[in-house]
C-alpha cells in the first residue's frame, strides 16, 4: 500500500513537470529535433531541469547505499557492455520519435487528451513491445 | 530570447527528476516509462501494483495542472498510418534497447552509464535524422 501511495506520488510529480515543461507537445519536441531547421531549443532545458535535480542526489546518495529511505534495497541495471539490442533499440526508437514527436512518458500522459490520434499511438507502441517480448521468447 | 519559455521549461525538467526520484528513493525503481507500462502487463498485480499506482498518477497529472492553466496540447500531429508505424517503433525499439528518454536519458545519465549515454546519443541522433529526413528531403 505504502509503495503504491509513494508510486502514485512520483507519477503525479513525473506527468506534472511532463506538462508544465510543453515536453507533452509533439509539435515542440519535433521542433526540438529539427536542429537544421528553425530549431526550438526549449526541451534541452527540459533535461538540464531534470539531470539538475536527480544526478547530485543519486550520485551522493543513491549511488554509495543502493537502499531506499524505507532501507530496502534499489533496483539497479546490471549490464555495463554494449550489445546489439540497445544500439539496434535505440535507434528504431528514435526513428518512431522522429516519426511522431511522442515518446513513451509524454504519450502516457496525453491519454486523456483523448482524441483519437493518441489511442493509436498508445495502442501500436503496446503492439510493438508485446512483439519484442513474443520474439525473445521465441529464441 | 524566450527566456519565460525556458525557465518554464527548466523548471518543468526539475519536477520530471523530483517525480523520478521519489520513485528511487521510496521505492528503489528507475523511473523508465518504457520499461515500467511494459512490466505492468507482465507481472502480478501484487508485486508489480506500483507501477500501475505510477502510470495513474502520469495520467491524472495534466488534469491537476489544468486547473493552474498548464494544459494538454489540442491536437497530436501526423496521420494515424505514421502514428501506428510510429507507436510500433517507439514500442519495439524502447523494449529492445532497454529504454527511453526517461530510463535512458534523465536516470541513466545521472547514473554516469555508459550504455545510456550511448543510447541516448543514438536516439537523438536517429530522431534528428528522421525528422530532416521527413521535412527536407521526402
Amino acid at each position: 500500500m505504502k509503495q503504491m501511495l509513494t508510486a502514485l506520488i512520483a507519477g503525479l510529480l513525473f506527468g506534472a513537470g511532463l506538462t508544465i515543461s510543453t515536453m507533452v507537445d509533439p509539435l515542440r519536441v519535433l521542433a526540438f529535433l529539427d536542429v537544421f531547421g528553425d530549431w526550438d531549443p526549449t526541451l534541452a532545458f527540459v533535461m538540464g531541469g531534470a539531470l539538475t535535480v536527480y544526478l547530485p542526489v543519486y550520485q551522493f546518495f543513491i549511488k554509495p547505499s543502493k537502499r531506499t529511505l524505507f532501507n530496502e534495497p534499489c533496483h539497479l541495471p546490471d549490464k555495463t557492455r554494449l550489445d546489439a539490442p540497445l544500439l539496434v533499440g535505440a535507434i528504431l526508437f528514435g526513428i518512431g520519435w522522429g516519426l511522431s514527436g511522442i515518446c513513451p512518458g509524454p504519450g502516457i500522459a496525453n491519454l486523456t487528451q483523448g482524441s483519437v490520434e493518441i489511442f493509436v499511438f498508445i495502442a501500436a507502441l503496446l503492439i510493438g513491445m508485446i512483439g519484442v517480448k513474443r520474439a525473445k521468447r521465441s529464441h | 530570447m524566450q527566456t519565460d519559455l525556458f525557465l518554464q521549461a527548466y523548471l518543468g525538467g526539475m519536477l520530471i527528476g523530483a517525480g523520478a526520484l521519489a520513485l528511487m528513493l521510496f521505492n528503489g525503481r528507475i523511473a523508465g516509462i518504457s520499461g515500467i507500462t511494459a512490466s505492468a502487463f507482465t507481472t502480478k498485480i501484487q508485486e508489480g501494483g506500483w507501477r500501475w499506482a505510477f502510470l495513474a498518477g502520469l495520467i491524472i497529472a495534466p488534469l491537476i495542472t489544468a486547473m493552474a492553466g498548464y494544459t494538454l496540447p489540442d491536437r497530436i500531429p501526423g496521420s494515424l498510418l505514421t502514428l501506428t508505424a510510429a507507436g510500433i517503433l517507439v514500442g519495439a525499439g524502447t523494449r529492445l534497447g532497454s529504454g527511453c528518454t526517461s530510463g535512458h536519458g534523465i536516470c541513466g545519465l545521472s547514473r554516469l552509464s555508459f550504455r545510456s549515454l550511448i543510447a541516448t546519443l543514438l536516439f537523438m541522433g536517429s530522431a534528428i535524422v528522421t525528422v530532416s529526413l521527413v521535412r527536407y528531403v521526402f
